[in-house]
């Protein structure tokens, strides 16, 4: 066949393609189960290889100052026993408040999973990366992950034995966050050109009482369709007024290292979704 | 056979060590595109019509596990190859300088592609930002990465030309 014409039909099978898997996404099953069992044991082993080395070459040169660190962290855990103490004691006590308000745990625990990152995003263009667990886990699309105690992104895509995940500095992600002291809702949006800088932006939110500060914990709001409601996902980095005097927007600081990730947690609980009828 | 078997293996070998090896690897979050390499070599090495289905199967690769929508890498790939392709009648094995040639320009015209697609329709307008920050460090280390992996390519590839031949003489 002239490649002309193969570059024709190729051309066409893209387009039909791309135009089927925008709005549905009929193909992904088969394909992502087909190529899942042949790239994500490569990339497993070259994770675990390159992870040893690192470790290696990490324990080698830390020994020294994880010494330093043993005799600080010692003396932390002793404030920190009492400080738990205390704590504990508050807890018995907020417990018995919320059974006489009868207030259902809903920040609860939630169930979680451990995964190993296992690659990144093959471009330089978005943050996304795959993890070593996929549906046989019992992952599926839409299920948060946290790592550190702070917001990463969310399952977009799962395979048998992998799954990816897009995290909130991607580019073209959108997370509904509030202020957790004021709670007033806000707009949490990545951007490739300031997460240079460590940097991600916010915007839309109405703060008419100026009680938001620098500094301010944002966590996922309750509102969000896909997010379960207060994750950390960063702190307050500059908050300016928007020209129409109504809203504000700035810049935030995650709560997530994304230069460091290696290991993640998957929230496996899903937002309750309204299904319309 | 033989030659679809390597050439399977090195499009999946690449695309693993893009992905984990090359992450750890990176200057500055910065990853070298090693598809760009392969399917521009196949192209001007090979001509159009394997310039463009390795350029497919390379992007398919990437849309299954990254992208958003199927077929869009695919599709910006195969005319890559196909492109290169057209570029196999002036190619002799020992010249270097018109496969770094092609293939700087192919990483080029890929990233300022996937600027315009992903970014400029989102209202992204800071291309000058971009094009410093991401097309052209990704450039640069492309090609640096391209002195070591293209003679690799080069020389399987005329090992299995050279087998094809023989095999070809002796149904003669």
């Amino acid at each position: 066949m002239p490649s002309k014409y193969l570059l024709f039909i190729l051309t066409f099978l893209c387009t039909v393609l791309m135009l089927i898997t925008f709005g549905t996404n009929v193909f992904n099953r088969p394909l992502n189960t087909v190529l899942g069992y042949i790239i994500v044991p490569f990339e497993q082993g070259i994770s675990r290889a390159g992870g040893w080395l690192s470790n290696r070459s990490e324990e080698l040169s830390q020994i020294r100052s994880l010494l330093d660190e043993n005799a600080a962290l010692k003396e932390q855990l002793a404030a920190l026993t009492e400080e738990n103490t205390l704590l504990q004691q508050d807890k018995y006590e907020l417990n018995k408040l919320r059974q006489l308000v009868k207030l259902d745990e809903q920040y609860g625990e939630y169930h979680k999973v451990g995964a190993r990152i296992i690659s990144r995003d093959s471009g330089n263009w978005y943050s996304t990366f795959i993890i070593d667990k996929g549906s046989d886990d019992g992952l599926c699309e839409d299920m948060n992950v946290i790592a550190g105690g702070g917001l990463v992104g969310r399952i977009t895509s799962v395979g048998p034995n992998w799954a990816r995940v897009t995290s909130i500095i991607c580019d073209n992600s959108n997370v509904s966050g509030m202020t957790l002291a004021t709670e007033d809702n806000l707009i949490v949006s990545g951007n490739l050109q300031l997460m240079a800088d460590g940097v991600i932006t916010f915007s839309q939110l109405v703060d008419s009482k100026n009680a938001v500060a620098e500094g301010d914990k944002i966590v996922t709001s309750d509102i969000s369709d896909k997010y379960l409601p207060n994750i950390l996902i960063g702190y307050i980095h500059t908050i300016n007024r928007d020209t129409n005097n109504l809203t504000k927007s700035g810049y935030l600081t995650p709560a997530v290292d994304f230069e460091h990730l290696g290991e993640v947690l998957v929230i496996t609980d899903l937002k309750q979704q309204v299904i319309e009828e | 056979m033989l030659r679809k078997f390597i050439v399977t293996i090195f499009i999946l070998v690449c695309f693993v060590l893009q992905c984990s090896v090359f992450g750890a690897l990176s200057f500055a979050g910065i990853v070298p595109n090693l598809m760009i390499i392969l399917t521009s070599a196949f192209g001007f090495m090979r001509g159009e019509k394997e310039g463009l289905i390795i350029g497919f199967f390379c992007g398919l690769l990437s849309d299954v596990f990254y992208g958003d929508i199927l077929g869009f890498y695919a599709l910006i790939l195969m005319y890559i190859g196909f492109l290169n392709g057209k570029f196999s009648r002036i190619f002799y094995p020992e010249d270097i300088k018109l496969p770094i040639a092609l293939i700087t320009v192919s990483d080029l015209s890929y990233g300022i592609i996937c600027y315009i697609m992903q970014f400029l329709l989102r209202g992204r307008l800071d291309f000058p930002y971009y094009l410093g920050r991401i097309i052209l460090p990704e450039t640069i280390y492309t090609i640096i990465v391209t002195l070591f992996l293209y003679p690799l390519i080069l020389k399987t590839n005329e090992r299995l030309e050279a087998r094809e031949k023989r095999r070809a003489q002796k149904f003669v």
